[in-house]
């Protein structure tokens, strides 16, 4: 059974660019409805199933992404 | 259920600390930032941000020393290979860099690069290709695709008055200066693994005082190509990378 | 003990680049200065003090190489002549943004275009007004002797550094190429540079360093403006020098720079010995000008004649800084012409005394 992950999204520094959406190969990522404060869209987790892969955080521009894993 | 999980012993990935906390001027989803990252993360695992010097060039990453934390000079446009001659030759003990961009280096700098390499300046050359200006504002490149449309290409490339988009990486490859010489890509978690690698070992390589290393990064420019990020990153798949294959082009004969 | 030597302009600079503890020279061969990168090739600094001596593929390159050996705190320099010079505006102009110590050399030679090989002094408002974009400013010294390229090579270290600010040696064809006997100075040893501005790798737990001359944002880039402009108004009240010779009974005055002063003085030796008083007055420093001195005996002489290898350049600093107090003309010699001694004291006559 895969192991469980965790992310963590610094949501101000996220500009709703979408790479890391479909890099996830869980599909635990979407855009959420609300913006941030520079009024972009920014990335939310919205399912459980994160393996803690990290193939979000490291196709992210802006290294917005901290990644989790059990040990 | 997930909250159990972030805490220090768990964690597997977070930016690394040789990139400052500055919030990255690039559009969404632009391949400099991750491109920036997987240099920076090289460095950290190297250990040698205190022995590392870059030159910025001028473009969209004008400004990438305010997110690398190691020492850094902005060269006028083009000149970043000369520069970084400049550092290399008094400092060749210390880890020296450019960051380029296609107008930078492989137009207005064109001299700048193709000297530096065939005198084989132990540094490493990072080339972001992404086929147009964007500081500016999307005018065409040296490396412009045929039929691209730009704002000075408005009617798309044609090579018969403007010439062809140029292929500098493979000219590169041809000088004896060259020891290592590769294409890659960071808009997918594969991608970003097989380039951080091409890095590492181009960094590891300047130990050896081998030559320069070579690591073009064929990009995206969401904003300028008129694309949403996903949709230009599909578009670069299927338009750039016939043109511009990823992969090795000049591999040192190991021993 | 002295260390006399029988030497070339150029060869004579380019040894005193090493013996001043220079780091690192990048050139490109062009006449009338390709003996200074010779030199240093014959002479192997590198064996000698570790000066690295580097051909570069152009001017352009040359000149951001010394940037790049600058921002790491080394002593950097490069020469070139008049058309090279102009190549290299762009990087003069970034180095004098980014606040980097260097030494530039400037033998130059006749223009406009590719010109002719020939001396000239026509690169004045080049180096003394600007030469590349923006409100920047470089030390400029004129050496009119093989000993004082040699002398000047250390001055201008010593000032590049005192002001973070390149240093233009203003030589020409005549004072690169004659043979002088000259007296050397000892080998000074190159220092390892420790410096907050300068890129030598990053210290533990401080913040990176970055030399950059670009600041976006207008009121930023105002104030490296005023930050140049202050560094400027010190210079100019620190650095002025000159060399008089019979000003203090002159009645009338000639000047000049560089190997055009050693002309004119005969002119004046002449005028003396028709009974003329006559004096010269030689910047040497062209900037920063001896504005107050020329002011000073602006009061004293009926006129002031300035004399270049040019069509009229430091006449306009000569006549700013009198202000109108007495008359001044130009005569010149220009395109690789040199004047001779009759040919000035007769443009005395005609246009200063008689005129």
């Amino acid at each position: 059974m895969a192991k469980r992950g965790d992310v963590v999204i610094d949501i101000e520094k996220c500009k709703g660019c979408e790479v890391c959406i479909s890099a996830c190969p869980q599909n635990v990522l979407a855009v959420a409805s609300e913006v941030n404060n520079k009024g972009y869209h920014y990335a939310v987790k919205v399912n459980e199933g994160c393996t803690g892969c990290a193939n979000c955080a490291i196709v992210c521009p802006d290294a917005v992404i901290t990644v989790y894993r059990e040990k | 259920m997930s909250e159990n999980l972030i805490k220090p012993e768990n964690l597997v990935y977070k930016k690394t600390d040789v990139m400052t906390d500055r919030i990255l001027h690039y559009c969404p989803g632009c391949a400099h930032g991750t491109a920036h990252r997987l240099l920076a993360e090289v460095i950290d695992e190297m250990g040698i941000q205190n022995e590392t010097i870059g030159v910025a060039p001028v473009g969209c990453s004008v400004l990438a020393y305010y997110y690398f934390n190691v020492d850094m000079q902005e060269a006028a446009h083009g000149r970043a290979p000369a520069v970084a001659t400049g550092i290399k030759r008094v400092f060749p003990e210390k880890f020296v860099f450019t960051y380029q961009g296609d107008g930078d280096l492989a137009a207005i700098g064109t001299a700048e690069t193709i000297h530096a390499i065939n005198r084989g300046e132990n540094i490493l050359v990072v080339f972001i290709n992404n086929g147009i200006y964007g500081m500016t504002g999307g005018q065409m490149a040296p490396t412009t695709l045929q039929g691209m449309k730009s704002s000075t290409s408005p009617f798309g490339r044609d090579v018969k008055t403007m010439g062809s988009p140029l292929k500098i990486t493979e000219l590169i490859a041809q000088l004896p200066g060259a020891y290592f010489v590769t294409r890659q890509a960071v808009h997918k978690p594969a991608n970003v693994r097989k380039a951080k690698k091409a890095i590492k070992k181009a960094m590891e390589y300047q130990k050896l005082n081998k030559g320069t290393c070579f690591v073009e990064i064929v990009a995206n420019c969401p904003s300028n190509w008129k694309m949403t990020p996903v949709q230009s990153n599909q578009w670069m798949e299927e338009n750039m990378f016939p043109f511009y294959p990823l992969g090795d082009i000049k591999v040192p004969e190991e021993n | 003990m002295k260390e006399l030597r029988l030497m070339k302009g150029n060869e004579a600079l380019a040894e005193a680049a090493i013996r001043a503890g220079a780091d690192a020279y990048f050139g490109y061969p062009i006449t009338p200065q390709s003996e200074v990168i010779e030199y240093l090739m014959a002479n192997k600094p590198e064996e000698r003090t570790g000066m690295v001596v580097l051909q570069a593929e152009s001017e352009v390159a040359a000149i951001n190489m010394v940037y790049g050996a600058a921002g790491c705190g080394k002593k950097a320099l490069t020469s070139s002549s008049s058309p090279g010079m102009s190549l290299k505006q762009e990087g003069i102009s970034y180095i004098a943004g980014a606040e980097l110590p260097c030494v530039l050399v400037n033998v130059v030679r006749g223009g406009p275009g590719l010109g002719t090989i020939q001396p000239s002094q026509s690169d004045y408002f080049q180096s003394v007004k600007g030469g590349g974009h923006g409100d920047y400013k470089l030390i400029v010294l004129a050496p009119s002797s093989v000993q004082e390229s040699v002398d000047y090579v250390k001055l201008a270290f010593e000032l590049a550094f005192k002001y973070r600010t390149p240093v233009m040696i203003q030589s020409d064809g005549i004072i690169g190429q004659m043979m002088e006997k000259v007296e050397l100075f000892e080998q000074m040893p190159r220092v390892e540079p420790d410096y907050e501005w300068a890129t030598i790798g990053r210290k533990e737990g401080k913040p990176s360093t970055f030399v950059t001359s670009l600041q976006l944002q207008a009121e930023e880039q105002e104030k490296v403006n005023l930050r140049l402009q202050a560094k400027y108004r010190e210079i100019e009240k620190n650095e002025v020098l000159f060399e008089s010779h019979y000003c203090e009974d002159a009645d009338y005055l000639l000047t000049a720079f560089g190997s055009c002063a050693r002309i004119t003085r005969k002119a004046m030796e002449m005028a003396r010995a028709k009974g003329i008083k006559v004096g010269l007055l030689r910047p040497q420093t062209l900037y920063p000008f001896p504005t107050e001195e020329f002011n000073r005996l602006a009061g004293q002489v009926k006129g002031i004649l300035c004399v270049e290898m040019n069509a009229g350049q430091m006449v306009e600093d000569v006549r700013l800084s009198v202000n109108g107090k007495t008359k001044v003309e130009h005569f010149g010699r220009f395109g690789g012409m040199i004047p001779n001694p009759d040919e000035i004291l007769n443009a005395l006559e005609q246009k200063i005394i008689g005129g």
